[in-house]
């Protein structure tokens, strides 16, 4: 996994409300067996007609935000589904920082496991985010610090510590659980006498 | 691992019932809040999976237990024809991919033609997979099903699912606890899906956001293990990843002698030890909401979200009746999607399809209430397709021996084959755009049922009496 520490760049505003995962990626763009080839089918119903043209100057494809690598979102953002697809797309599509007032828990942690950063802040916050990034002004988000800063403005952010070291590290959280194999074991074998009809 | 206690030990601090399992499967604390829980059942289906078992192999990791899996396809079988070639190609890839993954390791696998296939959240519960205070996972949201018999039940995205399939266990930050009572008593006419939709427009999509929500009450305790599945799926709904009831003699006698269930000579120290799983009395909620539920009346949604719901007897709402300029906006997005005008009576919405079936609403109790509404009427003419799809082939033929197939059949409806279908809409089973569905399912989103298509959530009895009227009608009066 990519390591996280510190980004600056433009931002696309999309700060809709309630944008569930079936937004981010519909239901039939999730038949790929890899962990690529979302971001053509994502936000398919805010960036393309109904005839599959793409919407010209939609905020994902115009070119005002190009190359930006982060997204200012609404509030309960990624609400839904617990598809991975979802972080999939907006990874694939470039995005490595979603700043929003909330985000739904299972996004949340999905996000962590493919080295995106989901920042939490205040609404009037993330209304003063999205004025600056739709007059194309550069915003900085520092993991280590904790802090979104634009133009003269700084916010602080809350990141849970354990969620912080694994995406500065980019660690592969699988290995990282397998060292505790001996504490599983032993979780085993005193739950197998506890609760042994959970075991076949 | 805490010792388990049939008695409350005095002098300890009360717990809830999330408090209790969560303790219960602590591996490891890991940081402020953080710990490694331990997961005893995993649910496996074809769509969030195949990337999973590809990461394994490329790490060259085993399956820690494969006792604890059950696999099964539902998210994209066909519920129609299926001895002909399937002509989704990236379907059959997948539904190819799932047998081929659980046959090299060796995993319970339910193939389509089977009659145990079904919607895992349908199957779990029927094979007695699903048990109190264990806790289970699967790629799919729609996971906090199981929490009707107290397991801490939740959908995880697909590294989780990896990350399980190798560790049994999941690195997770332990939620905050929150109750839902529902006092007094449900009225004629109305079901576990009405509460539920009552209950989430109550909170709003994000108002269990980082929570699990426990459900209590006279209201819950009524309601059979089926309603309390409809209830605890659609918590995912009001944004907690997980719901919870209290395990009770109904919980015990459904489980009783089913294929996973403990056998005779377990049983009794596993109901002693499910019956000491109920929060403690004194136990501290970070959230309570109470909701009388003589009030509830049949629900129906009007917009894009589940919060977006109204009685049966109200109006679309107008957009400017909203508090915050960002919901004003989103109203007003959404009767522009959902072609409705703000004050138009929600009985004067018509509807052009009909789906009964999904993980909330496909269960034998939701084919008999379907039923009961539908027997010796006709389906409406303007209704072009009306569907009812059982939740598992179990389902399927307990239903077709109690006359339920005909009682549809004959009333114009299609009885399909068991599978997730319509709600999302990934396999052939889709609306058109523009069109109205009265649907049982857990999600009205954008496009969820097919590009454009409107979806109002409803209970099976609201369905059923949509499609023989070809508008919205409340089902009391019906």
């Amino acid at each position: 996994m990519e390591k996280f520490s510190r980004i600056t760049s433009i931002a696309v505003p999309f700060p809709r409300v309630n944008v569930d995962t079936d937004i981010i990626i519909p239901a039939k763009h999730l038949k790929s067996i890899k962990r690529s080839g979302f971001a053509a089918g994502a936000f398919e119903s805010v960036r393309y007609n109904a005839d599959g043209t793409l919407i010209e100057d939609n905020v994902f494809d115009g070119p005002k935000y190009k190359g930006a690598n982060i997204l200012i979102a609404g509030d309960n953002f990624g609400c839904g589904s617990s598809r991975e697809h979802a972080p999939w797309a907006i990874n694939e599509m470039g995005y490595r920082c979603i700043i929003a007032p909330s985000f739904a828990d299972i996004f949340a942690s999905n996000c962590i496991k493919n080295g995106i950063l989901t920042v939490s802040l205040p609404q009037e916050d993330v209304d003063a985010l999205v004025m600056a990034a739709e007059a194309g002004h550069p915003i900085t988000v520092d993991l280590e610090a904790q802090t979104v800063t634009c133009e003269n403005a700084l916010y602080k952010f809350d990141f849970n510590p354990t969620h912080k070291d694994m995406l500065m590290e980019g660690l592969d959280e699988i290995g990282q659980t397998l060292r505790s194999k001996a504490a599983i074991s032993d979780f085993e074998t005193k739950q197998k006498m506890m609760t042994p009809w959970l075991y076949r | 691992m805490a010792d388990i206690k049939t008695e409350a030990t005095p002098k300890t601090m009360p717990k809830t019932m999330y408090d209790k399992i969560w303790d219960f499967h602590l591996v490891e604390q890991r940081g402020e809040g953080v710990g490694l829980v331990y997961i005893d059942r995993h649910l496996v289906h074809e769509v969030t999976s195949p990337q999973a078992f590809d990461g394994l192999r490329a790490a060259d990791r085993e399956i820690r237990r494969i006792d604890s899996i059950i696999a099964v396809p539902d998210h994209n079988v066909p519920t129609k024809d299926r001895d002909l070639k399937n002509p989704d190609e990236m379907s059959v890839a997948q539904l190819e991919a799932l047998e081929a993954n659980s046959r090299e390791y060796g995993l319970d696998y339910i193939p389509m033609n089977d009659a145990r296939q079904g919607i895992v959240h349908v199957i779990g519960p029927e094979q007695g997979f699903t048990q109190p205070g264990v806790t289970m996972v699967c790629g799919d949201s729609h996971t906090s099903t199981h929490g009707a018999f107290g397991a801490l039940a939740f959908g995880i995205g697909t590294s989780e699912v990896e990350h399980v399939l190798a560790t049994q266990t999941l690195l997770l930050k332990k939620a905050k606890n929150m109750r839902v009572t529902v006092t007094g008593e449900l009225p004629l006419g109305c079901s576990a899906k009405d509460v539920a939709l009552a209950i989430i427009g109550n909170v709003g999509t994000a108002g269990g956001t980082g929570h699990v929500i426990e459900y209590a009450g006279p209201v819950i305790e009524n309601l059979t293990m089926e309603g309390r599945m409809t209830l605890c799926n659609m918590s995912i709904e009001a944004g907690a990843r997980a719901g919870l009831v209290a395990p009770d003699d109904k919980t015990f006698n459904y489980l009783k002698g089913r294929p996973y269930a403990p056998k005779a000579g377990q049983w009794d120290t596993a109901v002693a030890f499910w019956q000491s799983l109920c929060s403690d009395d004194g136990a501290k909620f970070d959230k309570e909401i109470t909701l009388n539920g003589s009030d509830i009346v049949p629900q129906v949604t009007w917009g894009t979200s589940p919060e977006d719901v109204v009685p049966v007897t109200g109006h679309v709402p107008a957009p400017d009746t909203f508090a915050e300029p960002s919901k004003q906006e989103g109203a007003q997005k959404a009767l522009e999607y959902m072609g409705l005008t703000a004050g138009q009576a929600i009985t004067d919405i018509q509807v052009d399809r009909v789906f009964v079936g999904s993980c909330t609403n496909s269960r034998i109790e939701d084919m008999r209430e379907a039923a009961a509404v539908i027997k010796g009427r006709k389906k409406a003419d303007t209704v072009k397709e009306a569907l009812i799809v059982p939740g598992s082939g179990l389902v399927k033929l307990q239903a077709e021996e109690e006359g339920l197939d005909r009682i549809f059949i004959d009333a114009g409806f299609e009885w399909r084959e068991p599978g997730c279908s319509m709600c999302l809409a990934m396999n052939a089973d889709k609306a058109g755009s523009g069109d109205h569905v009265a649907s049982t399912s857990n999600r009205n989103f954008v496009g969820r049922q097919g590009p454009g298509a409107r979806t109002h959530l409803v209970s099976p009895a609201m369905a059923a009496a949509a499609a023989i009227a070809g508008h919205f009608v409340d089902v009391r009066d019906f």
